[in-house]
């Protein structure tokens, strides 16, 4: 367990000028503009905003496999250039080796850091016991559930200890309640490991029930169009979601998106046409819809 | 949250509890039967089939049909069986079949030798496959039987040369199968290895090579297949000695029972390598077993 827990947050993520366009044939996409953010050490950051606003770029951008056009990110201080291991990822699409069992999987981390065989062992099988997965640790991955791959997902990105986790819609393929199981473990390991999250989602419920903050996105080319911290108190309850408090953020969060996707369909609606619109989302969240 | 609680939350697969009394054995054998229905089911019809094929065979054979195909010559089942018992004692037809089984060994050995690592390393480094790729796609179409003279040519002894048609049969197929298993491999994979720490080699080893092997083996089992067609054509027309000599020789000398013995030797041989590749692809990837 040495590998994971440490006492002294860490962490600390820093976007700034950021910009990032792609070239393509017909020239460059500008993806991302003129942003700033900070992830402070122990934090749990959120990024929402509307369908192709650029928050997986900007994501990819710390994990290092993209490098910015403009601006500069730094961990810690240090210049982001490359994928490392400092920096944990978790992806939508499940990404755990299909040749590899839960317990390989887990191990993989470490055995690239070339920690002896029954060491690494012996820390993956504590990691597992964590998130409830001891039992599978001979599987393979197919075998597996898509909410139990992706808790595989997050264990193995933690395995190596980072000082970051990334996660880019890690719950966007999964069933609400699995979803909700989900958030918790999350929770409860990024409190247990005391390492700063970005995280990114389309679930503008599941940013503020997660999040000391969330980053609101302007549709493309991105920028940060808002900064909400979250003032609920910890440890968070299911419970909460139906406070006042929790309603009230939700509301703000949802009509800045609002906007921003309406943007992002390029549409010029209309008055008459955005009141229709939301009679007929009444209930859900636009993001959701999109 | 207690971990039974987060491991029944997805459905997870089913779990085994062995009861405290072991299941009799004919709960367990009418279990097997449940289980394996189906492929029992094929088994029998797989062995009508061919008691069918050898009553036809045996009708046209003993009747010696002529209906567009004259059969007046062709051996039937019975004479072939004798000639069968008596091969079977005759160490010259069993060295025949070793002196085949003996090229087709060396021959593919060395095109999965050669042609595997070049398929993972052109898959891998573009400027070798920049180079590399156009000459294969020139000598590619060129059948393996093709090769005959310019092998004469090339190789001082018959043997070499037959082997080398050989190894030109199988080459092919492996090296086109790995380089499309090379370029299937899924970029979210490698990014996740990156963000683990793996480095080119490993990323090589640990990503690259496992992904692609499900495509390697179907070059394997191609190439197979492809080895013994050029082998038997190089048999017959350069051979001597070697299962296609064999059957070639039995037309010169009118021994019409050894032709179909010769035959059926080849098919039995064919199949007998695949299900070797196929077995042993069954070990290398356990985690395809169903
Ligand atoms: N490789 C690429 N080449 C060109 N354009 C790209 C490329 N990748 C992304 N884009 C464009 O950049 C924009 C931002 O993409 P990005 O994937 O970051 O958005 P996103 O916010 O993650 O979207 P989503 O919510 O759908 O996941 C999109 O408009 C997309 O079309
Ligand atoms: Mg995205």
């Amino acid at each position: 367990m040495s590998e994971v827990s440490v006492n002294a947050p860490k962490g600390h993520i820093e976007v700034r000028d950021f910009s990032l366009a792609y070239e393509t044939i017909e020239g460059a996409v500008q993806a991302v503009t003129d942003t700033q953010i900070h992830v402070k050490p122990g934090e749990f950051v959120s990024i929402v905003g509307p369908s192709g606003c650029g928050k997986s770029t900007l994501l990819n951008a710390v994990a290092g496999f993209l490098k910015p056009t403009t601006g500069i990110v730094t961990v810690d201080g240090e210049r982001v250039n490359g994928p490392s291991a400092e920096r944990g990822m978790v992806f939508q699409q499940y990404s755990l080796f299909p040749w590899k069992t839960v317990r390989e999987n887990v191990e993989f981390g470490l055995k690239m850091r070339g920690m002896p065989r029954s060491q690494r062992e012996r820390a993956a099988r504590t990691l597992l016991g964590l998130a409830g997965l001891e039992a599978f640790e001979k599987h393979y991955p197919e075998k597996l559930s898509g909410g139990m791959k992706q808790r595989v997902g997050i264990v193995r990105a933690l395995a190596t200890g980072p000082k970051v986790l990334l996660l880019d819609e890690p719950f966007g393929a999964l069933d609400a309640q699995t979803r909700v199981i989900m958030q918790q473990i999350l929770t409860n390991m990024w409190q247990r490991l005391k390492i700063s999250v970005l995280f990114v989602t389309h679930d503008i419920d599941e940013a503020i029930f997660l999040s000391d903050r969330v980053y609101c996105m302007t549709a493309r080319p991105g920028s940060i169009k808002a900064e909400i911290p979250i003032p609920l108190e910890r440890p968070r309850q299911q419970s909460m979601m139906m406070s006042s408090e929790f309603l009230a953020l939700r509301r703000g969060l949802m009509s800045l998106i609002r906007e921003e996707s309406l943007k992002a369909m390029g549409g010029e609606i209309t008055d008459m046409g955005m009141q229709g619109l939301s009679i007929e989302l009444h209930g859900h969240s636009l993001a959701d819809v999109i | 949250m207690p971990a039974t609680a987060l491991a029944e939350a997805d459905s997870a697969p089913a779990v085994v509890t062995p009861s405290a009394m072991p299941p009799s054995f004919g709960t367990l054998a009418l279990r097997w039967y449940r289980l394996n229905r189906a492929g029992l089911r094929a088994a029998a019809i797989g062995v009508i089939s061919l008691l069918a094929f050898l009553l036809v065979w045996h009708l046209l054979t003993t009747y010696r049909v002529v209906f567009f195909v004259r059969f007046t010559n062709v051996p039937s089942p019975l004479a072939v069986y004798a000639s069968f018992t008596k091969a079977i004692h005759d160490p010259k037809f069993l060295m025949h079949i070793l002196l085949s089984c003996r090229r087709i060994f060396i021959g593919f050995s060395l095109a999965a030798i050669v042609g595997v690592p070049l398929g993972l390393i052109m898959g891998r480094f573009k400027l070798v496959h920049e180079i590399i790729f156009p000459v294969a796609e020139v000598l590619r179409p060129i059948p393996a039987i093709a090769w005959v003279p310019m092998a004469i040519m090339l190789w001082p002894t018959n043997e070499q040369s037959i082997v080398f048609i050989t190894f030109l049969g199988s080459f092919f197929p492996i090296l086109v199968n790995t380089l499309h298993g090379m370029s299937l491999v899924d970029p979210v994979l490698v990014r996740a290895a990156q963000c683990l720490g793996a480095r080119e080699r490993s990323i090589f080893r640990e990503v690259y090579f496992p992904a692609s092997l499900p495509h390697i083996f179907t070059g394997l089992t191609v190439g197979m297949g492809v080895a013994w067609v050029s082998l038997i054509a190089a048999e017959m027309i350069s051979g001597q000695y070697g299962i296609g000599y064999f059957t070639w020789e039995a037309y010169s000398l009118v021994q019409y029972a050894d032709i179909a013995l010769g035959m059926i030797a080849i098919g039995v041989l064919g199949l007998g390598s695949s299900v070797l590749i196929r077995g042993a692809g069954r070990l290398v990837m356990p985690w395809r077993a169903k």
